[in-house]
Parts: C-alpha cells; sequence; structure tokens
C-alpha cells in the first residue's frame, strides 16, 4: 500500500506523548502522562465522559494545548505547531462536516488547502473507499448519520495523515448502524495501514475495533493492554468493572506454596496463581480475588460430589436467574459476595437451578485474579451505569 | 451496499384512509393572520394606492387635482431629480460598505471572543436606541463643529488635504459634507448591520473553525472558506437593512449636509412639505421604491450563488 510506504519512510509514525497533561484552572483534565502509540495499530482511549480521553486526543491535534509535556509524531517534535501545520486529521464526534459545501467539496477541502489542483482522481477515489460515490453532489445535510460519518472519515483519511483521531466518531448513530460501522472503519484502518487513534466510552467499541486499548480514569491511564489481556488480567477493579463484569471476594492470604497463593474468604479456601496476583500477597495480608461471571460453573448443591477436586469453590444460594437466550444469567447470594454473577450456558439446562436452590459455584484457579484490596470494589461499574442511563 | 435482488414481498396496496379535515382549527390561521393583515390594509395598501393615484394627477392646489393619468410626471421628476437619486445610491452604498467594515469585526468578537462581556457588549450596540435618531445626529452636529476637535485634529493629521482633494469634504470643513452624511447614516444604521451579522455568526458551529484548522487551513484561510461564507445570510439581510433605510434618508443629509449633498428622501421631504407639488413628490415616491425593489432583487439573485463570496 502507498500510504503505509510513505509513512514508514517518513522514519518511524509513532505517536509519542511524554508527560503531557492539561489543567484547566484548579481543574486537573489530563495528570501527567506518557503514552506511545505504535505506527499502524489501531488503539483506543476508553473511559467514562470527563476522564481526560477527549483532551488527551485534541492535544495530538493541537486543538488544545498541552500545560506540561511535549507530542512527538515519529522523530517530529509537534507540541508547538498549530493544528493546519500538523500531519493529523480528526473525525470529529458530530462529524463537523462544512454545511455550505457538498461531499465532494468537503472531502478536497484538506488537498485544496495544501495546494492540491488536480484533486478530482483522489477525491472519488476516496468516495469509493466509503461507498459514496453516488452522493458527491449532496450537502451533508441531506445525508443520513452513518453517510455523513462516513464523510467525515474520508475527509480526513484523503490527506494521507501519518495518525488519525477519531472522538467519539460513532457515538451519534444507532446501534446496529454503529456495529456496522464498527467493522466498516477495522475495514478501512487495515486496508490504508495508517495508525488509528479512537476515542470511546463504549467498552464493546474498544474491544472489537483496536488492537491496544489504554483504559482512563479521573484523567489517568489505569492500563493499557490488548482487549484480551485487559479482560483477563485487570490490574484495578476500575478496569475489572469498567471491561465487562467482575466478581470481587475480599480475602486474607493463608499461605504461599509454590507458584500457589491459597486465600481464606468465609470459611473457605480459594486458590490464585501468583502470576495473576497484581498486588504482593503477604501471609495474612488482604487481597480482593477477582473471577468473570461467565469462567464460572454452578452446580447443585446434591451433586456437590461430582465437582472434580482442585477447583475453587464457594457454596451459595440463586437469588435471581434470567434467561438470556445464549446464556442465562444468576445471582448467586454466598457468604463472601451477597451478589456473586455468573453466566451459564445454555447447553445442558439442571432444571432445580432456580431461585431459591443451593448450589455450589465453582472454577479453575488459573481463572482467578487478585488485585490490591485498599481500593473501591465498585469503581468503574458506577460510572458504566451512568453511561447507560 | 448488498443491495436487494430480491422482490419485495407484495403486499396488498392499502389505501390510506383519508380523514376528512378536522373543522375546528381551520379558521385559527386566517384568525392569527387578521391583525396584521387590517394593519398593513389601512397603513400600507391604502396608502400607497393613494400615493400612486396622486402620482398621477394634474392640477394646483387651489383648483385641486383630478386623475389624468398624467404619467409625464415620472419622467420630468426623473430628468430633474437623477442627481440626488445617483447621491442617495451613492452614500448609501458607502454607508452601507463603511457599515459591514465597521460591524462585521464587532460582531465576530461579540459571537466568539467576547465571553463573559457579550451581553454587555451588545446593550453597548443597542444603548443608542434609547435616545432619539433626531438628537443623535444633531450630536454629530457637534462633533463634526467647525473648529472642533474632530475637525482640528483632522486638519492637523493633514486628512482633510486628503478627503478635500477626494471630494468627501470642503476646505477645512467636514460639516456640509458628503463626508458628514456618510458618517452620519454609518452611525445611525450600524446596529441594523451588527445584529443580524452577530446572529449568523454566533449560529457558526465552532468546531467547523477546528476542522478546517485540521485540514490544513490557516486562520485567515478559515475565514475565508469557513466562516465568512456561512455568515452570508447575516451580510445580506445586514447590508439590506441598511442600505434601504439610508438610501431613503433625509434626516442626515439635512442636518450634516448642505443643498449640494441632498439626496432622493430630502427632494420628496421638500416637494410634499414645502413646495406641495404632491403628484412629483409621489411619483418621487414610486421612482424611489422601483429603484430600490431592482437593486434589492438584483443583489439577492447573486447572493444565492458564489459570486458575492
Amino acid at each position: 500500500m502507498k500510504t503505509t510506504e510513505e509513512t514508514t519512510t517518513a522514519g518511524g509514525g509513532d505517536v509519542r506523548l511524554t508527560g503531557i497533561s492539561k489543567t484547566y484552572g484548579d481543574f486537573t483534565a489530563v495528570h501527567p502522562l506518557d503514552l506511545t502509540v505504535p505506527e499502524g495499530s489501531f488503539f483506543a482511549l476508553l473511559g467514562a465522559s470527563g476522564c481526560g480521553k477527549t483532551t488527551t486526543l485534541r492535544m495530538i491535534a493541537g486543538l488544545e494545548e498541552p500545560t506540561a509535556g511535549t507530542v512527538h509524531l515519529g522523530d517530529q517534535d509537534v507540541t508547538a505547531l498549530p493544528p493546519y501545520k500538523r500531519p493529523v486529521n480528526t473525525v470529529f464526534q458530530s462529524y463537523a462536516l462544512f454545511p455550505h459545501l457538498d461531499i465532494y467539496e468537503n472531502v478536497a477541502f484538506g488537498l485544496r488547502r495544501r495546494g492540491i489542483k488536480s484533486v478530482k482522481k483522489q477525491v472519488e477515489e476516496m468516495l469509493e473507499l466509503v461507498q459514496l460515490g453516488e452522493q458527491a453532489r449532496k450537502k451533508p445535510h441531506q445525508l443520513s448519520g452513518g453517510q455523513q460519518q462516513r464523510v467525515a472519515v474520508a475527509r480526513a483519511l484523503i490527506n494521507h495523515p501519518k495518525v488519525l483521531l477519531l472522538d467519539e466518531p460513532l457515538g451519534a448513530l444507532d446501534l446496529k448502524l454503529r456495529r456496522q460501522m464498527q467493522l466498516e472503519l477495522k475495514r478501512i484502518q487495515t486496508e490504508v495501514g495508517i495508525t488509528f487513534v479512537h476515542v470511546t466510552h463504549d467498552q464493546e467499541e474498544a474491544m472489537t475495533m483496536a488492537d491496544c486499548v489504554a483504559v482512563m480514569n479521573a484523567g489517568r491511564v489505569e492500563q493499557l493492554g490488548t482487549p484480551a489481556d485487559l479482560y483477563e488480567n485487570p490490574r484495578t477493579t476500575f478496569v475489572a468493572n469498567f471491561l465487562g463484569t467482575s466478581n470481587f471476594i475480599e480475602a486474607e492470604v493463608d499461605s504461599t506454596s509454590g507458584d500457589d497463593i491459597v486465600l481464606k474468604a468465609g470459611g473457605g479456601k480459594l486458590v490464585l496463581h501468583r502470576a495473576r496476583a497484581s498486588a504482593p500477597a503477604t501471609t495474612g495480608g488482604k487481597i480482593l480475588a477477582g473471577v468473570r461471571p461467565e469462567k464460572i460453573s454452578l452446580t447443585h448443591a446434591d451433586d456437590a460430589g461430582e465437582i472434580p477436586e482442585g477447583r475453587n469453590r464457594i457454596t451459595g444460594r440463586i437469588t435471581e436467574s434470567s434467561f438470556i437466550g445464549v446464556s442465562t444469567q444468576f445471582v448467586v447470594d454466598s457468604p463472601v459476595c451477597s451478589d456473586f454473577e455468573v453466566y451459564v450456558q445454555n447447553i445442558d439446562r439442571d432444571p432445580r437451578l432456580a431461585p431459591g436452590a443451593e448450589v455450589v459455584l465453582h472454577w479453575n484457579p488459573a481463572h482467578t485474579f487478585g488485585l490490591d484490596a485498599a481500593q473501591d470494589i465498585d469503581a468503574g461499574a458506577e460510572t458504566v451505569e451512568e453511561e447507560v442511563a | 451496499m448488498a443491495t436487494v435482488t430480491e422482490a419485495p414481498p407484495t403486499r396488498a396496496p392499502v389505501a390510506p384512509e383519508k380523514k376528512p379535515p378536522r373543522k375546528r382549527g381551520r379558521w385559527t390561521p386566517y384568525l392569527l393572520l387578521l391583525p396584521g393583515l387590517l394593519w398593513l390594509v389601512v397603513f400600507f395598501a391604502l396608502p400607497v394606492i393613494y400615493q400612486a393615484s396622486t402620482s398621477v394627477q394634474t392640477g394646483s392646489l387651489e383648483e385641486g387635482y383630478k386623475v389624468t393619468w398624467h404619467f409625464a410626471t415620472y419622467w420630468d421628476a426623473l430628468s430633474e431629480y437623477w442627481p440626488q437619486f445617483v447621491r442617495s445610491v451613492l452614500y448609501a452604498a458607502s454607508a452601507t460598505v463603511l457599515c459591514l467594515l465597521l460591524g462585521y469585526p464587532l460582531a465576530y468578537l461579540i459571537a466568539f471572543r467576547a465571553g463573559r462581556w457579550r451581553n454587555l457588549i451588545m446593550i453597548l450596540v443597542i444603548a443608542p436606541f434609547f435616545t432619539s435618531f433626531l438628537i443623535r445626529t444633531l450630536a454629530w452636529k457637534t462633533i463634526l463643529a467647525d473648529g472642533g476637535p474632530v475637525v482640528g485634529a483632522l486638519d492637523a493629521l493633514h486628512v482633510l488635504d486628503v478627503t478635500a482633494f477626494l471630494g468627501w469634504t470642503a476646505g477645512d470643513r467636514v460639516l456640509a459634507t458628503p463626508l458628514a452624511v456618510v458618517c452620519g447614516l454609518t452611525y445611525n444604521f450600524l446596529p441594523f448591520m451588527i445584529l443580524p451579522l452577530y446572529t449568523s455568526l454566533e449560529r457558526i458551529d465552532p468546531r467547523l473553525h477546528e476542522a478546517a484548522g485540521d485540514l490544513y487551513a490557516k486562520p485567515s484561510t478559515t475565514f475565508r472558506k469557513v466562516t465568512f461564507p456561512l455568515s452570508m445570510p447575516g451580510v445580506v439581510s445586514g447590508t439590506l437593512l441598511t442600505f434601504i433605510p439610508a438610501s431613503g434618508d433625509y434626516i442626515n443629509s439635512d442636518l450634516l449636509g448642505s443643498t449640494d449633498t441632498r439626496m432622493v428622501g430630502n427632494v420628496i421631504q421638500s416637494q410634499f412639505l414645502r413646495i406641495l407639488d404632491y403628484p412629483t413628490a409621489a411619483a418621487l415616491s414610486f421612482i424611489l421604491m422601483a429603484a430600490i425593489l431592482a437593486v434589492v432583487t438584483v443583489y439577492i439573485r447573486k447572493s444565492g450563488t458564489e459570486d458575492l463570496v
């Protein structure tokens, strides 16, 4: 692909943020932050509204001046450059298409500003890429939300930026269209090979599209990693709750043996692999043991003997069950946690598993993760609910 | 895009049930129109018809006037007073351009940069309306008085030499010159320019400025290619609201000008009130109306396209 060659020959296209921060008066929107976005990656900044993700993006675009720190694109320090001199383009949250220009001229805008005379071929190719060739002479208000969104992408991409910044680009679309555009954006990114930095509050969107996700909370990056890594090995309760659902058990370290840490909780014993504990485990110390709802198996108390040895187990009583189709979601009241969530695949449904039934929850110890006990168990969970409301 | 190749399931066409329009509310629009319509008929349509008939009458004050369809009055009026017509258009156009040059930056400032000062500046723009048009214009007489500080300063800076050379002022006077009349017109109609400009600028999404900057447009290019084209509705209505009343104005010429700066408004006023030649006065009014209509029509036609941008 021609564009990738251009960017690689320019000498490393990584976006490097070094100690970058932004304060408005007394309010700190972004705490000093170091972040490197590898060239050609699809990078997501994920967080609830007001977490500083958009401010970070705008500092890369040059629309916001950092209070401290530097922004590098490859080897070039662009911190002091105004937006119109940065080889970076943005897809704005509400698209910000120019209402007085037609689609063709909107897409050609960046090329014309750089003094390129023959824009016809490029504009037509770009409109073809986003499947809007037919709409070239329409005005933005004549297009649907999804089409406007594609114009916004085309208008930015045609300039072959080193980095494409996307500020909640799918926020205004309905769910079905959003799914479709997620795949579309991913396809375009693979096709053109440009680095995408995508800001979103939708954890599912970030996980499906991005190669690498930075979870932000209150102006800091909580954790950085691949979607699978963040999901399986969250290092804070915020990440554990913000990405999917987690069950937490407040436990005490009983003993350690080799790679295993044995925990004491509600009279029972749980095993946690040392590699999956992100907090130091000292005998007698506290630790939060977490487990994802889909990792747990549910067995009726009468059949407790059939559960294989070596699995973590907890007893409880089902308080709620809801049939979702592919799975059934149970809420179990147990001595260690009053609302333990369990998702069971609907393969062989046990009719005895109904509210009121005594059950044993058990899972492979390898699926347990350990977190520092000195943090809010519900961090991240509430913000997700607010976002939905 | 996946195209649907299968024929959609044919559905029996259901004729939309036509409900008879509800009786209630049918007359409401007309009722709402009525007060305004009555007002227009009594105070606009009837006078216009009356003046139209006056313009084609002949006779004298003593013997009374009769409708004789004497259209020659129009031709006579035009051939005698065309310099005043030309002057009116020139003065009004100059004042409009000056208003635009003064008003645009101010409207831009209020819309995008004023922050918490926005309301205060808006009040300052409207404040002149708290005093009468006449008094404000008389105040300019004092400001531009011979030997006053303004004239003295302009003279010391040799500005008056330049304006006198251009024919805008005469000798070391500003009062009773075209410059004074145009300044008065500009001052009096400035708010009519600023308010529509502000309204249309304020409606522009500031993110469009960011988007233009993001797409390699320098601030000046952003203004030329995005802000100004989007403010065109304000420019058009502002210039019309300035040009139309200014071209018919006579107060500014009367108070700040001389016999050499008479505009068509002054002629109409004196024909009606001093010379009492009603047919000529009415004919002049209609010519002015037609001229304004023609200019405005051409202007609006052009402004709808990119010719003016």
